[in-house]
């Protein structure tokens, strides 16, 4: 795994969880600025999927495939589907769902990270 | 709005995303793990898939939030706690059929207990907006 853009892509999704959360905590709903962020993170995890399967393609290490994979695209999907979700909730716990998808990329990362060094 | 429409308004959106996350994440890890290494630990893995049923029946009943979806999310959810305590309890009593973690096993040690307390919080939720 490229660990350079690991790494930047769990501070994003915590500092776009941290965003979140303050929103949630003024009563905001979800705004432009923080879609933004996220966007910018899921530009990264498509470039992670793309590098990923680059090099589990030509590594020799003994990484369990379908699981990396898997994680790989599941952390595609958490943003844009978390989002939407957030966006049909008109009071502040619209921003607080999507602070725990926020949330959820840093785990997903970790666990890649795992498999990947396992 | 009518009252059963509550339950995925409110902390309910918080509660029914990380629904979804275990829907998604059980439904992707039962299907790896069925596809690729069934004859491992067929026991487990059946249980993974029953248990990615589970989260996904309670997650689509929990979002409809209907009189009629929240009776069935109530008896997914008491199902999945009877499971993750069930399987909790039996995964540290016969190890050895459960040789890798699945979503379910000792109590959902795996998944940092979320699967433990989810269904808490799940039955909670389903009362509190009753």
């Amino acid at each position: 795994m490229y660990e350079p853009l690991t790494w930047t892509l769990v501070g994003l999704s915590l500092a776009a969880m941290v965003f979140a959360i303050v929103l949630a905590a003024l009563d905001r709903r979800i705004n432009w600025t923080l879609l933004g962020v996220l966007g910018v993170i899921e530009v990264g995890l498509l470039a992670q999927l793309v590098v990923g399967i680059v090099q589990l393609a030509g590594t020799s290490r003994d990484v369990s495939g379908p699981f990396f994979v898997g994680y790989l695209i599941g952390a595609l999907l958490v943003l844009p589907l978390g989002a939407l979700w957030a966006l049909a909730e008109s009071s502040r716990w619209g921003a607080g769902a999507l602070a725990v998808a926020c949330l959820v990329v840093p785990v997903l990362e970790l666990r890649m990270h795992e498999i990947w060094v396992a | 709005m009518t009252d059963a429409a509550a339950t995925r308004h409110g902390p309910g959106r918080i509660l029914i995303l990380v629904y979804g996350v275990f829907a998604l994440a059980a439904t992707a890890r039962a299907a790896v793990q069925i596809a690729t290494q069934f004859d491992r630990a067929p026991i487990a893995y059946l249980l993974s898939a029953v248990a990615a049923v589970i989260y996904c029946l309670a997650t689509f009943a929990l979002a409809k939030a209907t009189n009629l979806s929240r009776r069935v999310a109530t008896v997914a959810i008491v199902v999945e706690l009877v499971g993750v305590v069930g399987i909790g309890a039996f995964s540290y009593a016969v190890p050895e059929d459960f040789p890798d973690a699945t979503v379910w096993s000792h109590f959902g040690q795996g998944y940092g207990f979320v699967p433990l307390v989810l269904p808490i919080l799940g039955l909670l939720w389903l009362r509190r907006t009753a």
